[in-house]
């Protein structure tokens, strides 16, 4: 039977390499090295920005890794992510290689999207990946959309909106949220609650310091998740993953992170407090889960040391790939449009 | 096979969608009172009983949260139409459909479609007030990645809403709300099915070619009728992408172009008509092009008002007539009444 079954897999077409990035998310180890490259991903773009080779805007989520992983590792790839501009890393973590991602954000022809959409706009049908949304809530009701999709044609696949604080007080997150909840759509609302909303700390901004707590005038569950802690961000995803695809209806889960960068590359943050960054760096979620994994005899120190170094190598080499891509003929501009045209 | 019906358009309507949804289980209707109510202007009657309230689904008062549900559902299997109750309840959910539906698919290579249509009740006419009967179409026609379109009556709203529900992208769809009770004959089945981006010409003519969108059909038919000239009149029916051969060989014919619009000025549809026509004409027109249109002011509610506001068949034909006396522009009533 096993042999069988072993003949079955092998004998099917070739699994897509985004898919092949996704499945290796069962092994914690690999959801360090997952957190590792997203890491140096984004220190590469931060550079690459700084070198003028990245045009417009760019936001990274550096500090934020964890929460990217975990949910990639709750969700099955035909689960929808609906997620912001800040979704380098989501996009990662639930497959993405690299190089079609730095290629995009250089605005290359083996961008993701083939260069028309840039940093704020990356997607990937195959691994669940809605395009990537530059205006701030709009995810939201899209995916209590996505979700509706799934009840009404009797599928078992789930939406997840992905979302920061600055978007718990925009209209989109309250009607997006209310239609899911008295519709009982199976979707999780994920806030990422990096205290600050652009320039503005979330304390200037909103009349909560929990935005979990929003749930309640909803009536549906609300938690609260360490999402500098991959275990915990893993198993409050697959918990309101799970209620969500048994028919249980909507959650929100709020998970408390930190961006170490600014808003966006023209923001150097300072109008954070003295010692607020230290205070997080000090909880930064890949050394979290290395001292885990060390501590579970999971890898040992000098295993997550290479692992680091690999991880820094292929990014480099993605980088330099995406580098000397081409850019776009401009025929590209013309596609996809509408159906059928062009 | 088709059968032919006397209907009133909002009864066309409810037929088309009914028919979609019986040939296509992932075709769905959303919005507000469009299920236990039938929609407030009765658009939707009967679709509830027949399809059930998970494909006839009820909204909250939520118009940027139900057009993102849309959206979403489009983006993930189904066919949605959303129903918007009156065309400036666009406006707080305007992102959703020009911003995200509009851009999905360029923004995914392809890979997301979103295939919905969104209906809503526009125009002036019936005393609604300056925010409920605007006409709304140049907010949605200059957005790539939307088409837009306008019938003018029961038969052309059944043949062109079933051919939006089958279009495979993001389909504005502009009832004219004074419209919905107008009853005409409607040729109904597979066969009537529209195409988009094609105008009609509804009735030939040697002098002027008038085009018209929505209800100022109506207006152009009633003021052509009985007059020492005669006018093409053209319906334009799907305003983007809107039909240029037609208009154009209508226009380089007759010899004269006339739009006839329910908006104002600025901005109006007829202007990217005009220009058009302008560049492509250009020496081969005996008059200027001609639009008549509201004057660039919110729509007034008394009816003293508001029946001025709107060009009227008499003042179309004041206009045409004085056109293709002289092939001299006429000046708007507005601009007459200020000078004298």
């Amino acid at each position: 039977m096993r042999e069988l079954l072993e003949q079955e897999t092998s004998s099917a077409a070739p699994q897509h390499p985004w898919l092949a990035r996704r499945a290796v998310l069962s092994d914690p180890v690999e959801r360090y090295r997952r957190m590792v490259e997203i890491r140096c991903t984004e220190d590469w773009v931060k550079q690459l920005f700084t070198d003028g080779l990245v045009a417009g805007s760019t936001h990274t989520c550096q500090g934020q890794e964890a929460v990217s992983v975990g949910v990639a590792a709750a969700a099955r790839p035909a689960d929808t992510v609906v997620c912001t501009y800040r979704g380098h890393g989501h996009a990662l973590a639930l497959g993405m290689a690299p190089e079609p991602l730095i290629a995009e954000i250089l605005g290359r022809e083996s961008g993701c999207v083939g260069g028309v959409g840039g940093s704020m706009h990356l997607s990937g049908r195959v691994i669940g990946l809605m395009p990537t949304m530059a205006i701030v809530g709009a995810g939201i009701p899209i995916a209590a959309g996505v979700a509706w999709a799934a009840q009404a044609t009797k599928r078992d696949d789930v939406a997840i909106a992905l979302f920061g604080d600055g978007a718990a007080n925009i209209g989109a997150f309250h009607e997006g949220i209310n239609l899911a909840a008295v519709w009982r759509l199976p979707v999780v609302f994920v806030c990422e609650n990096n205290l600050y909303g652009e320039y503005s700390s979330i304390s200037d901004t909103t009349g909560v310091t929990d935005i979990a707590t929003r749930a309640s005038s909803y009536g549906i569950p609300g938690e609260i998740v360490d999402g500098q802690d991959l275990d915990a961000v893993t198993s409050a995803m697959s918990a309101a993953i799970d209620r969500a695809r048994s028919g249980e209806g909507p959650s929100l889960l709020e998970m408390k992170t930190y961006r170490y960068s600014g808003h966006s590359r023209s923001d150097t943050g300072a109008y954070r407090p003295a010692g607020e960054l230290e205070t997080w760096l000090a909880r930064d979620p890949l050394q979290l889960y290395a001292a885990r994994l060390a501590a579970m005899g999971a890898a040992s120190p000098e295993e997550l040391e290479a692992i680091r170094t690999e991880t820094r190598q292929s990014v480099e080499l993605a980088v330099a790939a995406a580098k000397s891509a081409k850019e776009p003929a401009s025929d590209a501009m013309f596609r996809h449009v509408l159906e059928g045209v062009r | 096979m088709t059968t032919v019906r006397k209907l009133r358009m909002r009864q066309a309507i409810a037929a088309a969608m009914a028919d979609e949804m019986a040939a296509d289980p992932t075709v769905v209707l959303l919005g507000e009172d469009v299920g236990a109510a039938g929609g407030v202007f009765k658009t939707s009657e009967g679709l509830l009983e027949t399809f059930g309230p998970m494909r006839v689904r009820d909204t909250p008062i939520s118009e940027m949260g139900f057009m993102g549900a849309a959206v979403g559902a489009a983006a993930a299997g189904l066919r949605p139409i959303a129903e918007i109750m009156f065309a400036e309840f666009m406006g707080v959910a305007l992102d959703q459909l020009v911003t995200e539906a509009a851009k999905l698919r360029y923004l995914s290579r392809g890979e997301y479609g979103v295939p919905l249509v969104v209906r809503m009740s526009a125009g002036p006419g019936l005393g609604f007030g300056a925010q409920h009967s605007q006409t709304l179409e140049h907010w949605f026609a200059a957005t790539a990645g939307l088409k837009v379109v306008s019938p003018s009556g029961a038969n052309a709203a059944y043949g062109l809403l079933r051919a939006a529900i089958r279009d495979n992208d993001p389909v504005v769809f502009i009832e004219p709300r004074v419209l919905y009770g107008e009853r005409e004959e409607v040729h109904a089945g597979d066969d009537a099915i529209a195409a988009l981006g094609k105008a009609r010409v509804i009735k030939p003519g040697a002098d002027v070619t008038v085009v018209a969108l929505g209800q100022t059909v109506l207006t152009a038919m009633a003021a052509s009728s009985g007059t020492d000239w005669s006018a093409e009149i053209i319906d334009l029916q799907t305003l983007q992408p809107w039909d240029r051969e037609t208009v154009l060989d209508s226009a380089r014919r007759t010899g004269r172009l006339v739009t006839i619009e329910a908006n104002p000025m600025a901005g109006g549809w007829g202007a990217d008509l005009a220009a058009t026509a302008a560049a492509e004409l250009f020496g081969r027109l005996r008059a200027p092009v001609l639009r008549v249109t509201c004057p660039d002011l919110p729509v007034p509610f008394a009816s003293a008002l508001e029946s001025r506001y709107v060009p009227s068949p008499d003042y179309l034909r004041h206009m045409i007539t004085a056109i293709v006396a002289d092939n001299r522009l006429p000046r708007a009533w507005w601009e007459e009444e200020a000078s004298a």
